[in-house]
């Protein structure tokens, strides 16, 4: 099979969807997956049936540490319908795994390290049996110390190892930026832990067959995937087959195998029958992932000008004892401002609590709540409008790494919103416009969302019906990949959308990037771009002219005065692999999309009270692949944004590290009525540093900064600067003006 | 137990602790309506039961004896979608679609319940409130969507409601 494989260490200067004439890249196009899923027929992964499919159901430990002495499940045994007790102490995985690792994770659950942790799975003729027989497991065990609470533990805090970026980083004096700048800022903000709290479920089925294991899954990277389930069940990598055709959402809660992974596939060969688990809605919260709390001092130091001569951005989170993995909360503070004087910092505080792992945009979605926030409090400091003093700290090349940015078109972004959202007409003095019972306030800003390309293969074949096939282990979590790369098919080999079909979330398929960082569209759909060019080639070979001479529309090749059917110039079918990996133009540009946030919010005078009445973003993301579903993803980031300036927060018990409120009633995810009408606008770039497709990253630009819009907007309304979040109306009562 | 489930009778023998939701999911194999939480509270999995719009794992299956079930799957299908379900898709009223099925059963109930001149939290006034864009907010309040494709949502049913709305004018005439 031809294979075209490119490594991004050059600009890709013309991309062929410029010169594509089927005219569907862009486009608003209905997602093609829609009708079944509005249908109600899409599968996800806990709606497989299989004949003699037993239901597993994880028991877990009702202590935060110790050393388990024994299980006793006879009593759940001798339940009737009830197959067997599974317990593997060794095997079972300790907790989730993070995004793209090939190793499995910390395995062996003898030493209990959360509350809630999986350590044994019952298996049942139904749901409602083994979910009873689970209570009837008396799991027994030593008590060890514990370590739950984060403030007290702030001094033993360690620098963990390099993450998506370096923990520590520091350069000139920051110190004596400070004590020299004409205006400072030096707060801390803090942040709650948060669950990713996706609508499905995590979810397995296992089968065991001749062939070995095949596991429906809810995971968000098949092929990485793969890799961590056969190293936890000590299986060659062949033996081990993911399905993950529809994922119920993810946010990054199922980048890694989680423990009902690895619970399903042993519970499966040992009872010697296929098994389902599904996680229940707790469990969700108490054994998979969560975004670490964070602690995070920010400093501004700048000139007179409003100029700014320093950034001081140090970060405290937490994660179980020995997960080096922490949240990149100065992720953007790298590259957004400049500033020579600089000190970026991590350090990590171990504690007996759920894992942490990536949530949407891990580093930026916290990190920009607070530098917005300083930005805001700078800007007021120094009596000049927040967009101006975004303009005049808008570098010409990355401040820390003195590379130049790919593209870099936050101050666009910043310009066109205000104009769009009226920013100019605002009132400018905080807890000065009411009407009836609500203040009125009005807050932006910026976010940006590094860019990045993983490794990725696909699969593209063209039958004799001249219809394509797409084929990769890629997944769509809601991302509408299977859209986008439709179209990408469609437009780089002439054919209309409904003639090209695709297959996505199986590891029988090429490997694909998964969805996660915002890499999906760019890296998968790179690889789609690379394999239809080759076979374009194919195809004018077949026309015996030069690929650049051979204009595919509607099915048809045409060249000269030919215009032949595609699929009479395929044989039997041709095929190709296109494959992307990241090279030297990931080191030699900073790359990233922005945007700039704008709302209104009305918090009521008495009550506290917070409403997001009015919202505009504008963005720059490179090509924007479909303008339908980007505005989506646009939008489902923004009120993740919106949530956690004034709902999230997953509350740790001190006692005991738990999650008290592990569920979505008392875990507040936003709602119909909690969202406002959403203006959302994409200016045109094109960005070649990025890939063949001149594409961006999107689905995490939304939440940054989205928070402090609606925090700086309370601060216009009322006066109340809130640093501790969510916003909720008791951090705002005491600080609202008189009524 | 017998129900009658998009149409057609069912028979079933069910354990007592089964939900309606598992019963669907599990026994018949009507995948369509989603559990995301099982206690009631995020509307994945809303049904309508005798036309009214229902949390399926809030209930057990043997309340249900005789009832009329209607599903996702009895809306519409992918080839011939029900007006909402076209909407949906038309406003992109989704992204992983998990919530979707139980959003749309949600909206077919909620505008009969409109229809019917039921008041909501958010209504100006008790008797035939005005159907605004905040009342449909209001009233699909129950239906998370953690991909928040709540404007899109909002755009798909004010489509359908107001198609529906002159042609109920002119029969009104």
């Amino acid at each position: 099979m031809t294979t075209n494989a490119l490594r991004m260490d050059k600009p890709v200067e013309q991309s062929l969807l410029d010169s594509g004439v089927q005219g569907i890249i862009g486009k608003g196009i209905e997602r093609i997956d829609g009708p079944l899923k509005v249908a109600g027929q899409a599968t996800y992964s806990a709606e497989y049936d299989f004949p003699n499919l037993a239901y597993g159901f994880l028991v877990r430990a009702t202590f935060p540490a110790g050393k388990i002495s024994s299980i006793d499940a006879e009593g759940a045994k001798a339940m009737p319908g009830v197959v067997d007790v599974v317990v593997d102490l060794k095997t079972f995985i300790r907790n989730a795994q993070q995004g793209g690792e090939t190793e499995a994770p910390t395995q062996g659950v003898k030493d209990v390290a959360y509350f809630g942790e999986p350590v044994a799975i019952v298996v049942a003729e139904s749901y409602e049996i083994a979910r009873d027989a689970a209570q009837l497991v008396a799991v027994r065990y030593e008590p060890a110390e514990g370590v739950f609470t984060f403030d007290d533990h702030v001094d033993d805090a360690i620098k963990p190892p390099p993450g998506s970026m370096p923990p520590y980083h520091s350069q000139g004096d920051l110190d004596a930026a400070m004590a020299d700048a004409a205006f400072t800022i030096d707060n801390v903000w803090r942040t709650p832990s948060q669950n990713s709290a996706a609508m499905e479920p995590h979810a397995s089925i296992a089968l065991w067959d001749d062939d070995g294991l095949t596991l429906y899954g809810s995971l968000q990277m098949p092929s990485s995937d793969k890799q961590q389930l056969a190293k936890s069940l000590g299986e060659r990598q062949s033996k081990v087959r993911i399905v993950a055709r529809y994922i119920g959402g993810g946010f990054g809660s199922k980048l890694g195998i989680s423990p009902d992974t690895v619970a399903t596939a042993i519970a499966a060969k040992a009872v010697g029958r296929p098994v389902k688990t599904v996680m229940t809605r707790q469990q969700v919260f108490d054994a998979t992932v969560r975004r670490s709390n964070t602690q995070q001092r920010f400093r501004l130091a700048a000139d007179a000008d409003g100029k700014l001569t320093g950034i001081g951005h140090e970060t405290l989170c937490s994660n179980l004892p020995g997960e080096g993995y922490f949240e990149p909360a100065g992720q953007a503070t790298q590259f957004l401002y400049g500033g020579e004087n600089r000190i970026i910092k991590h350090d990590l505080v171990e504690l007996n609590r759920t894992l942490s792992g990536s949530m949407r945009a891990p580093g930026e979605a916290v990190g920009l709540l607070a530098q917005e926030n300083a930005m805001d409090e700078l800007a007021e400091q120094i009596g000049i409008d927040p967009i101006e003093l975004r303009r005049i700290n808008d570098p010409a090349q990355d401040p820390q790494k003195d590379i130049p940015y790919s593209t870099r078109s936050l101050t666009r972004c910043l310009d066109a919103g205000a104009k769009a959202f009226g920013w100019e007409q605002r009132n400018r003095t905080p807890g000065a416009k009411r009407e009836g019972d609500w203040l009125i306030g009005h807050g932006m800003a910026a976010t940006t969302r590094t860019n990045m390309l993983q490794p990725s293969e696909a699969a593209v074949s063209i039958g004799p019906d001249g219809r394509a096939l797409v084929e990769t282990d890629m997944t769509d979590i809601g991302t509408g990949t299977y859209t986008i790369l439709a179209q990408i098919a469609g437009e780089m080999l002439g054919l209309p959308i409904e003639r090209v079909a695709v297959h996505l979330g199986d590891t029988k398929s090429p490997p694909g990037a998964g969805s996660g960082g915002s890499w999906g569209a760019g890296s998968s759909g790179s690889s789609v771009y690379l394999a239809a060019q080759a076979l374009r080639e194919k195809l004018a070979k077949a026309m015996g002219v030069e690929a650049d001479d051979l204009t595919l529309k509607d099915g048809h090749a045409i060249a000269g005065n030919r215009r032949v059917a595609i699929g009479e110039l395929v044989g039997d079918g041709i095929t190709a692999t296109g494959s992307i990996e990241p090279g030297k133009q990931e080191k030699e540009t900073t790359q990233a999309s922005y945007g700039a946030h704008f709302c209104e919010v009305k918090v009521h005078a008495v009550t506290g009270e917070v409403r997001v009445t009015r919202w505009h973003s504008t963005f720059e993301a490179g090509r924007i692949l479909n303008q339908q579903t980007a505005r989506s993803q646009c939008i489902g980031g923004i009120v993740f944004g919106i949530g956690t300036a004034l709902t999230e927060e997953a509350v740790h018990d001190d006692r005991d590290g738990r999650i008290v409120n592990h569920d979505l009633v008392e875990y507040h995810v936003p709602v119909h009525a909690d969202i406002p009408h959403m203006d959302i606008v994409f200016l045109d770039e094109r960005d070649p540093h990025a890939n063949p497709l001149h594409a961006k990253g999107i689905g995490e630009l939304g939440i940054g900064g989205a928070g402090a819009a609606v925090t700086n907007a309370i601060y216009n309304a009322t006066g109340v600067r809130v640093r501790d979040y969510p916003a909720t109306l008791d951090k705002l009562l005491e600080g609202l003006p008189a009524v | 137990m017998h129900f009658t489930i998009n149409g057609q009778p069912h028979q079933a023998e069910v354990d007592i602790r089964t939900t309606l939701l598992d019963l669907l999911r599990e026994h018949l194999s009507l995948t369509g309506s989603k559990k995301g939480c099982d206690h009631g509270q995020c509307g994945a999995c809303t049904v309508l039961v005798n036309g009214r719009r229902i949390n399926s794992c809030l209930t057990l299956a043997v309340m249900h004896q005789d009832d009329e079930i209607v599903t996702i799957e009895g809306l519409g299908t992918p080839e011939k979608l029900h007006p909402l379900q076209a909407a949906f898709v038309k406003h992109d009223g989704f992204q992983c679609g998990y919530c979707t099925p139980g959003q749309i059963c949600s909206a077919v109930g909620m505008l009969d319940e409109v229809e019917k001149g039921w008041p909501s939290h958010v209504s100006a006034t008790l008797d035939d409130p005005d159907f605004t864009d905040d009342e449909i907010r209001e009233r699909m309040s129950g239906n998370l969507c953690r991909c928040s494709a709540y404007p899109n949502i909002v755009d798909a049913i004010r489509e359908v409601a107001d198609a529906k709305q002159p042609a109920q004018a002119e029969a009104a005439e």
